[in-house]
């Protein structure tokens, strides 16, 4: 089973959540840290390295000079702006490009092969029965969801997986939710985080997930979160209170479940919910024919 | 020759638009005949990256043989050198008073692009 931790709103505890539902399993867990721009899960893991960097490439397009005609057919399919034939030549920018391989498959005159570009890394952390897979994109790259795809490459049929998705709605929050079992949304009950939670929840919508939410600093805030689960249906699968040692065991990159046990059946109870019911929030897709 | 000016208007007392790649739009003059025609950037304004290289080949394909803009990045000073474009940056507030500054040779032309890329 695949459980991915989402968040539209960045900062409401997602990497808290994805450390400490895996801490709490009693069968090993593959846990992957897809926020791949800043990645911390490890921060909270602290588990050890298996000494081996595993690196990403993306196959970019390399233009040929000799035989390229400067017909444009490259740059009027790339979606993403990454090729320009401006006269005679195309010229390619590898930082806008996806690795999709289409410039090469419309090139007429076959005067394009494709190169790696190097995007990032993967390393792999253990600790209790827990395998850390983490992605780190190298910096100055904005090219997530490559990494993210090959991160989800890791994934064991046999392991129960967590996935401690980036925060937002856009292409890389997409690319680690897809092909999940099960999608945890963590909000707090803010304006900002009710309002980015609804972007979550459609966006699980879209794929279809079956979906839960978690409401991490209950007591801050109001009541909109609540009311907006209620009325659209959707459980609320934990509350985790605002507590002012969860923030300062948070700040010494200590684990929740073990620095302050008294919070462990939150996180033991939340997956249990999620293993034995992974379809409960489908509700309104079984009235669907 | 035809120079593109960066503008969010549609006449030469508009405003001289400061960003080459969003641009709403560039207004092509004409240098013999004293005329302009208006070419349309807006599918730029949203673009999540590679405006400047997507409104270079743009301009390169109306004709331009010179910019006159606010500011331009690295990406689309590459594109439009290689097609030969020649790049002005000016604060000229509007695209009249650009155009003056051109023509009586007092804009320089850039030889690198004047600020960074967003994304590298």
């Amino acid at each position: 089973m695949i459980i991915t931790v989402a968040s539209g709103k960045g900062g409401t505890g997602k990497t808290t959540l994805a450390v400490n539902l895996a801490a709490v399993m009693e069968n090993p867990v593959v846990l992957l840290d897809c926020d791949v721009e800043e990645p911390n899960a490890q921060l909270f893991l602290n588990g050890a390295s298996n000494q081996e960097e595993d690196l990403v490439h993306l196959l970019i397009p390399e233009v040929d000079a000799t035989h390229c005609t400067g017909c444009g057919e490259c740059a009027q399919f790339c979606r993403y702006g990454a090729i320009a034939v401006p006269r005679a030549t195309a010229i390619v920018f590898p930082e806008l490009c996806h690795g999709c391989g289409g410039c090469k498959l419309v090139c007429p005159s076959g005067a394009i092969c494709e190169v790696e570009r190097r995007i990032g890394k993967i390393e792999t952390f253990t600790r209790n029965g827990i395998i850390l897979h983490e992605g780190r994109l190298d910096i100055g790259v904005a090219m997530a969801p490559p990494l993210i795809r090959a991160l989800k490459t890791r994934i064991r049929k046999d392991y129960t997986v967590i996935i401690d998705a980036p925060p937002g709605t856009s292409c890389p929050v997409i690319a680690a939710l897809r092909g999940s079992d099960f999608a945890v949304l963590v909000t707090e009950p803010t304006p900002f985080g009710l309002h980015d939670l609804k972007l979550a929840v459609e966006a699980v919508r879209e794929l279809e997930l079956p979906f839960g939410v978690v409401v991490n600093r209950m007591g801050i805030g109001d009541e909109r979160v609540h009311t907006f689960c209620q009325e659209e249906k959707i459980p609320i699968l934990a509350e985790i209170p605002d507590d002012r040692n969860i923030a300062e065991a948070y700040s010494r990159g200590a684990l929740l479940s073990e620095a302050l046990p008294e919070y462990r059946p939150i996180f033991s109870n939340l997956l249990k919910r999620i293993l034995q019911n992974g379809t409960f929030g489908k509700a309104e897709d079984s009235e669907k024919p | 020759m035809k120079i593109a000016f960066s503008t969010s208007g549609d006449n030469l007392d508009a405003p001289l638009y400061p960003r080459f790649g969003r641009t709403p739009k560039f207004l092509m003059y004409d240098l013999e005949s004293k005329t302009f025609e208006l070419v349309d950037n807006t599918q730029n304004l949203n673009a999540a990256q590679g405006a400047g290289i997507q409104a270079a080949q743009t301009v390169s394909r109306a004709g331009a043989g010179a910019v006159v803009t606010g500011h331009c990045g690295p990406k689309a000073f590459r594109v439009l050198a290689e097609a030969d474009i020649e790049v002005y940056n000016t604060e000229a507030a509007t695209v009249a008073e650009a155009l003056t500054l051109y023509q009586t040779g007092k804009l320089v032309r850039a030889e690198a692009s004047d600020v960074e890329g967003h994304w590298a």
